[in-house]
């Protein structure tokens, strides 16, 4: 008996919503090839409207960060407010930004 | 003009074989493969519900006996249905479920896209444009399993060639002249379904080809459907699909 695991790998699913201009990540699923995960997402994740365009990405394939690291990666942006650009003057003009 | 006497049954044709499918395939909600396949089953069994309540409220309407979808989906008796047999074959195995789908898919959506544009009565030609869509969904999904179950393991393939040998005998009666659908041609509300074997069979040309599939050779394809005549389990299938209605009638959601 193979291993059912190989057979249908996972795979990470994005959406483009409807009004949103980049893809966002929903869910996961499993399938056997990108053909068959793109089938699988637009019956899984885009059952009520949810979006217009899937990508689907071999969840192997994705190089994630370390979480043991993260102190090291993160922390040090927390003390430097001065590279948010909170520090002008908006005119009103430009409303919400 | 939409006449009841002829329309009424040709479009009970189409209706029943989307309503007998969707059921079929809605016996699989909560005995799928895999979650995946539980949903896309389950999509695509109420895709096929939808058109056969959008065809039934149109065939109540054309009749103008006071007829809703109700009374056609669960009030009839096992005669009075009109469904090809293919579509009340049983789910069996994912394979048989599968192909069931290719071969009606395969014949639907082009036959959708025949009626959309060409019939002479204007709310079956949104109702088959929106089918279509649906069906070239079904037709897909149904694909890409065939070839993969065809040229899979040993196991998938045998199978799907089983599914094959079982099947393919009653995809001839999707083509079959009844005496509705004839007159419905005369009258042009319905197209002709020759005129979508050439491409039924060049699509299942392709799938089996990729699949490694051999369409069998078919000397007498069964019918019988569509003058009510059916198999010993659309008995069953009608069953549990009506004992709602029956043991409650007039039940509503």
């Amino acid at each position: 008996m193979t291993d059912k695991q190989n057979l249908t790998p996972l795979w990470e699913v994005f959406i483009r919503p409807r009004n949103g201009l980049h893809h966002r990540h929903v869910g996961s699923l499993h399938a056997a090839d990108s053909a068959l995960a793109l089938q699988a997402a637009r019956d899984v994740y885009t059952r009520r409207g949810e979006g217009n365009s899937i990508w689907v990405v071999r969840s192997s394939d994705i190089a994630a960060s370390d979480p043991s690291f993260a102190e090291p990666n993160f922390e040090p942006a927390d003390d430097k407010i001065y590279r948010h650009p909170t520090f002008y003057d908006i005119p009103e003009d430009v409303g919400h930004m | 003009m939409a006449t009841a006497a002829t329309n009424v049954p040709a479009i009970l044709e189409i209706a029943d074989d989307c309503l007998i499918l969707g059921h079929r395939l809605s016996e699989w909600c909560g005995h799928a493969p895999m979650l995946e396949e539980e949903l896309a089953l389950a999509n695509m069994g109420l895709d096929l519900l939808g058109q056969a309540r959008a065809l039934y409220a149109h065939a109540g309407e054309i009749e103008g006996k006071g007829r809703g979808e109700d009374d056609f989906a669960f009030l009839r008796r096992e005669r009075q249905y009109v469904n090809c047999l293919l579509v009340e074959r049983e789910n069996r195995d994912f394979a048989h479920t599968m192909l069931r789908q290719l071969y009606f898919a395969a014949f639907m959506q082009p036959y959708c896209r025949a009626i959309a544009a060409t019939s002479s009565d204007e709310t079956l030609r949104g109702i088959a444009a929106k089918a279509e869509k649906e069906m070239a969904y079904h037709l897909r999904h149904a694909g890409e399993w065939v070839i993969r179950l065809g040229d899979g393991t040993e196991e998938s393939a045998a199978r799907m060639t089983d599914a094959v040998t079982e099947l393919h005998r009653y995809t001839g009666e999707l083509f079959a002249d009844s005496p509705a659908r004839a007159d419905a041609i005369a009258e042009g509300l319905l197209p002709d379904p020759e005129a979508v074997r050439a491409e039924w069979d060049a699509t299942i040309a392709t799938v089996f080809g990729e699949a490694k599939l051999e369409a069998p050779e078919i000397r007498v394809m069964q019918k019988g459907g569509r003058e009510g005549r059916h198999g010993e389990e659309m008995g069953h299938l009608l069953a549990e699909l009506q004992f709602m209605q029956r043991a409650y009638p007039g039940l509503e959601w």
